[in-house]
């Protein structure tokens, strides 16, 4: 948590920020996800886990916001 | 056109009740005064997270996108699954880089990115680069909405060929047009909710039943997978091969970078009310990313089921599969959620670019201290001046021309990250080191889309963003996005570029900024506070 003492500047610096590189790192690393199994209700892993990496995203900047707010 | 004629009424009604909405949202959160960009443009920068969230989802989130993700899917296959790790990995890149955009916007009163540009290095010059290029990258955008207006409108039966048969699209147009001049901002972020209902249930009803129709989701993947097998193309199929993995990483990369130098996703960014705003919708916007990965597969439904595009135009079949699978009437809900969908970006593309024309050519070249009402004027008759552009060009040329222009857009829009994205965090760069990095950027980019050739649409040059590394002279058949090689050589290029003209003394601009700007927030003093009186 930030807190900020009267008089000292704002920051956007924390490092918590760090957290998001895992959702911009992960989608870019075909060799994850780049195969057919293992399936999950029909779909190939390509399309499944690149969904997942969705919810990663949206774990990922909701964690950020909170722990910067 | 009878057998349409359930879809046809469905659609007119939704369309005429959100053309009204359109009207109406000039009292919604009515300001004393609507002659201003901040307010007419920017909705007064009071939007909260809700409004927001629907109003940057409905500005990225286009018509285009959900008839030509799934028609790539269809054609291509995974390759055209990009769209998704895009639309992942642009929120955690922008997450830090718009807060800071907002603040000093919110300081300066700043209405565009080349507002920005111009303050923090103080050249006209590069201020005017950047403002043409968002113009020139988004006037093809808009004219890609009414693609997918006409898509919708061909399934129905009541377009083909002729100048009357183009009537329904140009009176659509000329509705968005009339209540985009008279409400501005505020048109869109209140149809915008209506547009995300739509598509929502729309969808949800789609990815369950039609795949109980067509025998469960591992046949649909085995029907594509049979399709690009039996095909010659090399890099189709559903998976990714050796060649096309750099392209897709570099374009996911690309175009996620690109996405918010775009001037319509500044404006909705802009709009909001605080950095809190911002922050928290850069966490909640990917779940339109979900919408988009479930629409992209609409592209194997579609081929699972048979379906055949209207003439050579591959974006006709998802409405084709909805026109085929749905009731009528459900598929005229349908067809309206991509129709109105085409309306809410449209109508913000069209004000970024007036903003952008008004406040960085008009305000910077003809009239140097305008009134807040001049500026409002000038930005409402060029938001006219640019949709009857966007129409003349779908109607007077052919529509693949747009498509072209778009592709080579999202390259050209990334030549504005150096002065715009990076300036947002350090000054080191030299504003002519910046024109020189923008000015060889541009070129290497149009070079390369230009030596790009798709023989699937017997296109020689401009056939798509996938630039052979075989043409650099390495050995390989590997492709890479050309946007991201081109922001390489810009990026050389502004460096040395930099060096050499500090190395030669050559005078730099000055920097309006300072670094408390960068973080400011609602309720912080602005700059010129007495201006903006009204809109706190």
């Amino acid at each position: 948590m930030t807190t900020r003492e009267p008089g000292q500047a704002r920051s956007d610096r924390s490092p918590w920020n760090w957290l998001l590189v895992l959702p911009i790192a992960l989608p870019l690393m075909t060799f994850l996800f780049n195969a057919d199994e293992p399936r999950l209700f029909g779909f190939p892993l390509f399309y499944w886990l690149q969904i997942a990496f969705i919810l990663v995203g949206v774990g990922c900047t909701t964690i950020v916001y909170r722990m910067t707010k | 056109m009878s057998e349409h004629l359930t879809e046809i009424i469905v659609f007119a009604a939704l369309f005429l009740v959100v053309s009204g909405m359109g009207f109406v949202a000039a009292r919604w959160r009515r300001p004393a005064d609507l002659a201003s960009l901040n307010e007419w443009g920017l909705g007064g920068r009071s939007f909260g997270p809700w409004i927001t969230w629907f109003l940057i989802g409905g500005d990225l989130y286009t018509a285009y996108t959900f008839v030509a993700v799934p028609a790539l899917l269809f054609g291509a296959g995974a390759a055209g699954f990009f769209a998704v790790p895009y639309t992942v990995i642009t929120y955690p890149i922008v997450f830090l880089i718009m807060i800071r955009l907002w603040s000093v916007s919110h300081v300066h009163s700043l209405v565009t990115p080349a507002d920005f540009v111009r303050v923090r290095f103080g050249s006209p010059t590069l201020a005017l680069l950047v403002a043409i290029t968002g113009i020139v990258a988004t006037m093809p955008y808009i004219a890609l909405q009414l693609i997918g207006i006409e898509a919708v409108l061909k399934t129905m039966g009541v377009a083909g060929s002729g100048f009357l048969s183009d009537l329904p699209l140009i009176i659509a147009f000329v509705i968005l047009a009339a209540y985009t001049y008279q409400s501005g901002l505020r048109a869109p972020a209140l149809i915008a909710f209506v547009k995300d209902v739509l598509i929502y249930l729309v969808i949800l009803v789609a990815i369950i039943y039609i795949p109980a129709r067509l025998g469960g989701w591992s046949q649909i993947f085995g029907d594509a997978a049979a399709k690009f097998q039996a095909t010659p193309a090399p890099n189709d199929g559903i998976l990714l091969n050796s060649n096309n993995q750099l392209q897709y990483v570099t374009l996911a990369l690309g175009s996620a970078l690109a996405l918010f130098l775009y001037p319509h996703s500044v404006t909705g960014v802009l709009a909001s009310r605080n950095r809190d705003v911002i922050k928290r919708n850069m966490s909640a916007l990917p779940a339109y990313s979900l919408l988009l990965a479930l629409i992209a597969l609409l592209g194997y439904m579609a081929i699972s089921a048979g379906i055949k595009p209207i003439g050579t135009d591959v974006n006709t079949v998802v409405p084709q599969l909805f026109d085929k699978l749905f009731p009528d009437w459900f598929a005229g809900i349908a067809f309206a959620a991509v129709g109105i969908g085409a309306l809410v970006p449209a109508a913000i593309m069209s004000i970024a670019a007036a903003n952008l024309f008004t406040r960085n050519i008009y305000r910077e070249y003809i009239n140097r201290n305008p009134t807040d009402a001049q500026e409002a004027g000038v930005s409402k008759v060029t938001s006219l001046v640019v949709k009857i552009g966007a129409v003349l060009f779908i109607l007077l040329i052919d529509p693949q021309f747009s498509i072209d222009l778009q592709l080579i857009g999202g390259v050209i829009i990334l030549q504005t990250l150096p002065s715009v994205a990076i300036g947002l965090f350090t000054r080191w760069f030299h504003k002519s080191g910046l024109i020189a990095g923008w000015v060889a950027g541009m070129g290497a980019g149009i070079l390369m889309l230009y030596n790009v050739a798709n023989p699937a649409t017997k296109h020689e040059h401009f056939g798509g963003s996938a630039f052979p590394l075989a043409k650099l002279g390495l050995d390989t058949k590997m492709t890479i996005y050309a946007g991201f090689l081109a922001l390489a050589v810009n990026l050389i290029v502004a460096v040395l570029g930099t060096l050499l003209f500090r190395a030669l003394k050559v005078a730099d601009g000055p920097d309006g900024t300072a670094p408390e700007h960068y973080t400011a927030d609602e309720g912080d003093p602005r700059i010129k506070d007495l201006k903006l009186s009204g809109s706190t």
